[in-house]
């Protein structure tokens, strides 16, 4: 059976678009790795009515081709459709610091999904570090999952250009004071301008170590708080490896996609965190919009709202930037990729004999090699080069097993 | 020298050796090339009898040499294993052995050595000279233990006065030199002013989850292997080739099309690849592919390296057109050049590799 949209991504912009395109009567799939819908923002909330869509759940998908009569979503499964959604959303980008090896020591989007996905309290104390606005929700999460979180650490310092986004988006400024207020009324300090730098423990975290940052994160004044767990997060990174296999345009790490969330590569559309980071609001948006890209116009109401969705989008990608201060954190012994295990030593040796860019990088250390195929440590390793993190191909977005891949031998299928 | 892959860091460090002052140019840096996608085969086993085969088993121990004096490129002298389907291929795979003169061979069962080959393999021979290295690491090595300055920019051409090639015109200016060594790659073929017949033959490279023990300790081929290196066919031919790394994945191969520049990737052919593998090694049904990249092997018409002064002007000199046997004839190839710069006689007989035979 082929779909005339086949959504990949059950997050807020599939969900949504998978919904609207049925309801204008499209044949539509909305394939997701999860077993649940609701992606990372919806996790564990209560599972929406889809009528009318094929709903394929635990289907990771690996690759996307094009075929004649479309595109085909290569999962456990195949699913051939006239018109692709990639709503692969975000994970969360992380910087490397002593002791982030250890046990104990999360991503907020992991910590966050830990608790709403799995109903599973991550640590007993916690600290939560990073950059950025999504700290905060995570952090009254833990707090009312029964979790002690000790501090909120903000690296970035205030920034007018986010006061006075703040002050034209209403909802988004309430949005932000309540959880403030949340943090405030259980006596959970949120400083600015500070990071946890290093994480202690023999088996796993006992302690981190605090320290304030110079604007440019620069770490001095250093103390300690004793934790089990740490979640950090410095905001999020587009999952943008199926667009990538397909040549869509990309423009820094996120996918072009036009006033329709149509992208470069015709009958390709990308909606949601791939295109940019904006948030659930916006995703919702976007997940409409792509519909209407292949059913009627879409309505002006909905252009203006994506558009200023993502006015505020960008306001908060200034306000909390990744700063390379970051590198003072690291020591040679420190970890940069745990998969492989690459220490900055292992790095700077590589550098010494002529890498001098990620790929090279790569070669010589064996950064990025490993399971999470540089998930993790790309941002580290294309700044500890002097490069733009860039998104790298990945021709499996998804591991599988060599018994899976066999079955894509087309001449025997056929 | 013009590439910064296996063989111009090869030559890079042999002429540095022999008092030759060395720039290296290359547009991608060290092994960004076909260097950067390749297993590191150094392989005897493969290699009919004739001239190859001579500068194989020189680079042999050229490549021993090099692990005692330079290292740390994770030389592993593992020996290769071909191995036979049916009677009829054991038979042609033994005589085959017979005839590779200076080559270490014996005919074994092949699950005395590989323990988890499926059953049912009528044989197989042992190439206890085979060995691997890591391509990336030796160049990056060699070229830094070489002393040579290596400069990040494209050639544009070869400068030329009267019939003599006097440097090269790179992105950043032009260097002037006594001697130009073409060591291009892939690419080698394409300046105008010295044409070569060299061109791309794409393979693929499936690599799986790190095993803590991977359950493949030689380099493992099928006898097809042999008369896929070999062969002329223009359309796609894969034959199994399995083998782990020192970082406990398992590389798996081999695929030759011949498609041009073109690197896109095609999910049938790694499944092809894939069928190959878990026919060969049951036990790699459930092994996690993580990455698969494709590389160009840049081949001549005759399949023999381009190694020598070139016909048409002095002062130029090719070291190219390995195709995907460069890692293995590096040494030996650099062993070539730098007598032929720098006076002397190779202990190969540089005739049959002469740029001039395609004129």
């Amino acid at each position: 059976m082929s779909y005339d949209l086949a959504v990949v991504g059950a997050g807020p912009a599939g969900l949504t678009a998978a919904r609207v395109a049925a309801k204008r009567g499209l044949r539509v799939a909305l394939i997701d790795g999860y077993a649940r819908t609701g992606g990372q923002f919806l996790r564990g909330a209560a599972q929406p009515r889809l009528t009318g869509v094929e709903v394929k759940l635990g289907q990771r998908v690996w690759a996307v081709e094009k075929s004649p009569g479309g595109f085909q979503v290569h999962a456990s499964a195949t699913t051939t459709a006239a018109t692709l959604l990639i709503a692969t959303g975000a994970h969360d980008t992380v910087l490397p610091f002593p002791g982030w090896d250890l046990p104990g020591v999360l991503t907020a989007g992991g910590a966050q999904a830990l608790v709403k996905g799995e109903r599973i309290r991550p640590g007993a104390e916690m600290v939560v570090a990073g950059t950025g606005p999504f700290l905060l929700p995570v952090a009254v999460t833990l707090l009312e999952a029964g979790v002690r979180v000790k501090e909120v650490l903000e690296a970035n310092r205030p920034s007018p250009l986010m006061a006075a986004a703040l002050a034209r988006n209403p909802s988004k400024a309430a949005e932000a004071l309540a959880y403030v207020r949340r943090l405030a009324a259980a006596r959970v300090p949120y400083r600015t301008g500070h990071a946890v730098v290093a994480a202690h423990g023999k088996d796993s975290v006992e302690g981190v170590t605090v320290a304030r940052l110079t604007p440019e994160w620069r770490p001095y004044a250093w103390r300690t708080v004793d934790c089990d767990t740490v979640a950090v997060g410095y905001g999020f990174t587009p999952q943008v490896d199926l667009a990538l296999q397909l040549g869509c345009e990309l423009s820094g790490d996120h996918v072009v996609a036009d006033d329709r969330q149509r992208t470069s590569v015709e009958g390709v559309l990308a909606a949601g965190e791939v295109t940019g980071v904006a948030g659930a609001p916006s995703a919702v948006v976007e997940g409409a919009l792509a519909v209407h890209s292949l059913v009627g116009e879409p309505p002006p109401r909905l252009l203006a709202e994506k558009a200023r969705l993502r006015r505020f989008a960008r306001a908060l990608e200034r306000s909390y930037p990744v700063r390379d201060g970051w590198r003072d954190w690291l020591t040679p012994d420190t970890v940069v990729c745990r998969c492989e295990e690459v220490t900055l030593r292992a790095i700077d040796e590589a550098r010494d004999l002529g890498a001098h860019d990620p790929r090279t990088l790569k070669l010589l250390a064996r950064p990025g090699m490993g399971w999470c195929q540089g998930r993790m440590c790309g941002h580290a390793v294309a700044r500890l080069t002097g490069h733009e993190p860039a998104p790298q191909k990945r021709p499996f977005a998804q591991p599988i097993t060599l018994a899976d891949l066999t079955l894509h031998d087309r001449e025997d299928n056929a | 020298m013009v590439g910064a892959g296996i063989v111009g860091a090869s030559c890079a460090y042999a002429l540095t050796r022999a008092g030759v002052r060395v720039t290296v140019v290359d547009r991608g840096g060290v092994a960004s090339g076909t260097t950067g996608a390749g297993e590191g085969n150094v392989l005897v086993s493969d290699k009919e009898p004739g001239p190859e085969l001579e500068l194989a088993l020189r680079s042999n121990t050229l490549w021993r040499e090099l692990d005692a004096e330079c290292g740390g490129f994770e030389w592993e002298a593992k020996g290769g294993l071909v191995v036979a389907e049916t009677p009829e291929v054991l038979d042609a795979l033994t005589a085959f052995a017979a005839s590779q003169q200076g080559v270490e061979s014996a005919v074994v069962d092949p699950r005395d050595l590989e323990p988890h080959l499926a059953e049912g393999l009528a044989g197989g021979v042992h190439y206890p000279q085979d060995a691997q290295v890591q391509p990336m690491l030796a160049a990056a090595r060699l070229l830094r233990a070489s002393g040579a300055r290596l400069v990040q920019t494209a050639v544009e051409r070869f400068l030329v006065s009267g019939d003599r090639v006097t440097g090269v015109r790179t992105g950043q200016g032009d260097l002037y030199a006594d001697a130009v060594v073409n060591a291009a790659g892939t690419w080698a073929g394409s300046f105008a002013q010295a044409p070569l017949p060299i061109r791309p033959r794409k393979g693929f490279i499936l690599v799986t989850q790190p095993f803590a023990v991977p359950p493949v300790r030689h380099k493992v081929y099928t006898a097809a292997y042999v008369t896929n290196v070999a062969s002329d066919a223009e359309g796609l031919e894969t034959s199994g080739v399995i083998e782990s790394t020192q970082a406990g994945t398992v590389l798996i191969g081999a695929s030759r099309q011949r498609v041009g520049y073109d690197t896109a990737i095609d999910y049938t052919v790694l499944a092809k690849l894939a069928r190959q593998a878990v026919g060969l090694f049951p036990v790699l049904a459930d092994a996690q592919v993580m990455r698969a990249y494709a590389g160009l092997r840049p081949y001549s018409p005759d399949h023999l390296p381009v190694i020598g002064p070139d016909h048409r002007l002095g002062g130029l000199f090719h070291a190219c057109g390995h195709e995907g046997a460069g890692i293995g004839l590096a040494p030996a190839t650099a062993e070539m050049i730098t007598a032929q710069v720098a006076g002397g006689t190779p202990p190969v007989d540089p005739a049959p590799f002469a740029p001039g035979r395609f004129a």
